[in-house]
């Protein structure tokens, strides 16, 4: 039988996954990907527990967490494209503007 | 059954999720990443949750990945040139490991408590999901409801401003 500590492990190798990719990857754009990923393994944790407690607030932080993600997808690949016209690349090894 | 199926749509989930950080063309991530979206949905499905399946289908695997696809195209890159990352590659392994050690390590130790509620599946099956999200949304979350929509307004503007010709 599937018992909710199934779901929160795979969500904890997700997790790791997705910490995996952002901390390896050097395009902007797949980190922000695994990014998406390590939401979506909250998500999976939230909703578990959720039916896990039969308590209907995880779900609605789920709602949350979803509309927050959508508001960091326009800015974030916004921001890709505004950095993309001054540099003509996508790199992390080129956002040294800041550098001093 | 039901385990069969658990542990079909965990293992695709994790194999793609892990080529979404291997793959060396940024399509071809975005792909496993729709794929790893789905399995969620599965997952969430299963967990008697349809509705936010059916959410995680449109927000995540519509408009988030076209938004994602559309800038990729939008960006034209190519594949990326085989560079060799040894020390990224072995801090960011070590990281995820012990963080998944850890992790697990606190799972199995951990005493789950919180409030229990009365949303059973039996209460889930006479009203249905979507009535009782809406019902504690709609009451019990309203200010955070309204706070939500300011956020995405603000992101609308953020994302005109930053996509103008002078930023």
């Amino acid at each position: 039988m599937i018992g909710v500590y199934h779901y929160l492990i795979l969500s904890a190798i997700i997790f790791s996954i997705g910490t995996f990719g952002v901390l390896t990857r050097k395009n902007a754009i797949v980190i922000f990907m695994c990014i998406e990923l390590m939401l979506n393994s909250v998500n999976l944790t939230f909703i578990a527990l959720s039916r896990h407690l039969q308590n209907m607030d995880g779900q609605i932080f789920v709602f949350f967490v979803m509309t927050v993600a959508a508001a960091e997808a326009a800015v974030g690949l916004a921001l890709m494209i505004a950095f993309y016209r001054n540099r003509e690349s996508i790199d992390t090894d080129d956002f040294n503007m800041l550098k001093w | 059954m039901l385990s069969i199926l658990f542990y079909l749509f965990a293992t695709v989930a994790i194999f793609s999720a892990f080529y979404v950080t291997k793959a060396r063309s940024p399509v071809n991530s975005a792909l496993c990443l729709v794929t790893t979206f789905i399995c969620f949905a599965v997952l969430y499905i299963m967990l008697d949750a349809p509705f936010m399946a059916a959410i995680q289908i449109m927000v995540y695997a519509g408009a988030i990945m076209v938004l994602i696809i559309f800038v990729i195209m939008l960006l034209n890159l190519g594949t990326a040139i085989k560079k060799r990352y040894t020390h990224a590659l072995v801090w960011g392994g070590g990281v995820s490991v012990l963080m998944l050690f850890i992790t697990n390590v606190f799972i199995r130790r951990g005493e789950m408590s919180g409030k229990v509620g009365d949303v059973t599946t039996q209460t889930i099956h006479n009203y249905g999901h979507t009535e009782l999200i809406g019902k504690a949304m709609f009451t019990e979350f309203l200010l955070p409801f309204e706070i939500a929509s300011i956020l995405l307004l603000v992101a609308i503007v953020g994302a005109v401003i930053l996509s103008k010709r002078e930023v």
